[in-house]
């Protein structure tokens, strides 16, 4: 015990962080020990219910198959990881899959500044003219109902009809529109609902100061849609990574986590665990993205009073 | 005034057109001039996939590693694989490549469908390496044995084959039950279908790298029963090079197509006669940086190049379009009907759609030059590990 009043409320501060640090582990590990308890006590070929004898595919699976094809032990997924990609002397698979990690990491990055940006301009404008509002707002809605699947070829295909007039239009812009969709979303929305927060009587405040639109903006609406504005960023950087990694996916763009994805998976019975490489590889991309978002509330900690949990 | 410059141009880019097409028909009517060398021969082109690098394309991989591409005069030659994000014959279409690999039954499906205009100018797989894979003892052994089974299918147009081949029995979905499969082979092992599609070379290969969970060894031809499409009234041409017929009129164009066509047979002669450096070749060209191809291990990969050869080498002529193998895939194409009561095609293609005067030429070429490119392959013994590792 130091005699030293002033290192208590560090020391503090430091076990609080290895507190969350070990509370992070025990759930990894958690969810690493169901998994193989499951595995050990589930039955190799699941639970099928309603099949009919000598009809193969027949019934409903209804409990996972629990054979090594199906759930590989945790311990093999771990060790394919530190095995070559595709044997040889090719890198190890957790190389191959930080390098397809970052390249998506890019994209959706590249996308989630476009979202953001996109959002931001929309949320102001709805705020600015209310008869944008009521114009726009139900079709900001709507967007989102379109699916992913089908809206991303469509923008590969205008991709690379721009690309093949002479400007340069390469696959990962594609991509980053594709996430940019769907990270605008909740940045407009977030948006609005910020710059509308502040009350009726701080608006008037400003207004009895003459202050015109502008330093209202600035002074009081951008201040006050801290709290919302945060949590939707948040929201739009997963989302972002969801995009990146669909649209991938659906144009069929190598180089990246999620075509990785799909290439390990047709290798899946010979090579159970190499799948799970990409699919680790996307988990860790999902928390850096919401963790680096989260970086950007560290400046504005005296806006985010009362913020919403997203 | 500006309209009028606009109409001043459309006129002179009309005039330039046909001036062009002009010159592109004396070219063609006056032989002798065009292999004397009356224009610029192309050096820079581009070949287009129909999938990521492996051994099934090993012969154009040789030929870029061998200097092949080089011999016949070409400074650069592209490779361009497609993750099935590019369709070869509508990338060939566009004119973002030079020729393209595709099944034949996907490219007359494509003729008709788009109106586009296509030529088959080699027949590389001479053989068909589609195969239905069934368990052992379930007495699936035939086509007409699919009757009131469950039978997995890629889509995509890989599917052709197999309801030509019921057609052929009488069958088709509603007395068979077509399931989508994946690329890998899970479903056969889950037992989720009665047979699997699988290709020689490849997804067959998949189920020998696997373990059979009761013997704790890897499965065998043994545990498997494996009817061989080519073997059927379905069977189908697949791996052919394309090139664009209108281009075809342009000398420049022609001679690329046959001094690529040369180049091309003496890579694949390399891979028939060396198959271990060959697959190593594509091998290395799939696991280079930044190809992204992640191919399954060596062992696979030699695993396939000995397939494929069998499939290339039927004791005929590399590449020449056997007019018996060309009507039966047509006839299957205008017999299959899908899960959706669809043809693939309901006419005849146009005679564009294949032509031997490339091939042909090219293997002229060769024998003057002592190159024999006909014969059949030596399979070699290929033991598989777990993984393909």
């Amino acid at each position: 015990m130091s005699s030293d009043p002033g290192s208590l409320p560090r020391r503090r501060t430091r076990g609080r962080g290895w507190a969350a640090v070990g509370w992070g582990v025990a759930g990894v590990l958690l969810v690493a020990i169901l998994w193989e308890v499951y595995k050990f006590l589930g039955p190799s070929e699941g639970v099928v219910i309603g099949a009919v004898e000598g009809e193969a595919g027949s019934g409903v699976l209804i409990l996972p198959r629990t054979h090594d094809r199906a759930m590989p032990h945790v311990w093999s997924m771990l060790i394919r990881l530190g095995e070559p990609t595709s044997g040889g002397a090719t890198p190890p698979l957790v190389v191959s899959v930080a390098q397809a990690a970052v390249m998506t990491l890019g994209m959706a990055a590249l996308g989630w500044l476009i979202g953001v940006a996109v959002g931001m301009l929309l949320g102001l404008a709805m705020q600015r003219w209310k008869l944008v509002e009521w114009g726009l707002l139900p079709w900001i809605v709507v967007s989102q109902i379109v699916p992913l699947i089908a809206f991303a070829p469509v923008v590969n295909v205008i991709g690379n009809q721009i690309d093949r007039s002479g400007i340069p239009w390469p696959q990962w812009l594609s991509v980053a529109v594709i996430a940019s969709y769907l990270a605008f979303f909740p940045v407009a929305v977030g948006a609005l609902r910020g710059l509308e927060a502040p009350d009726r009587i701080h608006v008037d405040l400003m207004r009895s100061y003459a202050a015109g639109y502008w330093s209202t903006l600035v002074r009081l609406r951008l201040p006050a849609s801290v709290p919302h504005l945060l949590p939707a960023l948040r929201l739009a950087a997963a989302n972002a990574v969801l995009g990146a990694v669909v649209a991938e996916v659906s144009i069929g763009m190598r180089g990246g986590i999620g075509r990785m994805l799909i290439q390990f998976a047709g290798q899946a019975s010979s090579d159970p665990a190499a799948p799970w490489g990409p699919m680790f590889g996307s988990i860790a991309l999902g928390l850096i993205a919401a963790g680096s978002v989260a970086l950007i509330g560290f400046g504005l900690t005296k806006y985010r009073r009362g913020e919403a949990a997203a | 005034m500006r309209l009028r410059t606009r109409r001043g141009l459309a006129l002179a880019s009309a005039a330039t057109v046909t001036a062009l097409a002009l010159a592109a028909c004396s070219g063609t009517s006056d032989d002798g001039d065009a292999d004397s060398g009356d224009f610029e021969p192309l050096t820079s082109i581009k070949l287009q996939l129909q999938w990521l690098p492996q051994a099934q394309f090993a012969g154009y991989y040789v030929a870029l590693d061998q200097g092949y591409f080089e011999e016949e005069g070409f400074d650069s030659v592209e490779i361009v694989p497609s993750g099935g994000d590019i369709v070869p014959q509508d990338a060939l279409v566009a004119g973002d490549v030079d020729f393209a690999i595709a099944w034949v039954p996907k490219v007359l499906g494509s003729i008709e469908a788009s109106g586009v205009e296509l030529t088959d100018i080699a027949q590389v797989f001479q053989a068909s390496g589609t195969t239905q894979v069934s368990w052992a003892g379930d007495g699936i052994t035939s086509v007409a044995d699919f009757e009131g089974k469950r039978i997995g299918s890629w889509g995509f147009g890989n599917e052709w084959e197999i309801f030509a081949a019921m057609a052929a029995e009488g069958l088709d979905s509603t007395s068979v039950s077509i399931t989508n499969q994946d690329f890998s082979m899970n479903a056969l092992l889950d037992r989720d279908v009665d047979a699997a599609q699988a290709m020689t070379y490849n997804e067959l290969a998949q189920v020998l790298e696997t373990v059979n969970p009761d013997t704790g060894e890897l499965y065998t031809m043994d545990d498997l029963d494996v009817i061989y499409y080519e073997d059927t009234e379905g069977a189908m041409l697949q791996d052919a090079i394309w090139a664009d017929t209108e281009r075809l009129d342009d000398p420049a164009y022609a001679d690329a197509a046959v001094r690529f066509l040369k180049a091309t047979v003496k890579g694949w002669l390399y891979a028939r006669d060396n198959p271990e450096e060959a697959a190593d070749i594509v091998y290395t060209a799939a696991t280079a940086p930044g190809v992204d191809a992640f191919p399954v291990g060596p062992t696979h990969q030699l695993w396939q190049m000995n397939e494929v050869n069998k499939l290339i080498w039927t004791g005929g002529d590399f590449g020449v379009i056997d007019e018996a193998a060309w009507q039966k895939t047509v006839a299957g194409a205008l017999a299959a009907i899908n899960q959706q009561g669809l043809h693939l095609i309901e006419s005849d293609p146009p005679a564009s759609a294949y032509s031997n005067d490339y091939i042909q030429q090219a293997l002229d070429a060769l024998a003057e030059d002592g190159v024999d490119a006909s014969g059949t392959y030596t399979p070699i013994e290929v033991t598989l590990t777990e993984g393909g590792q």
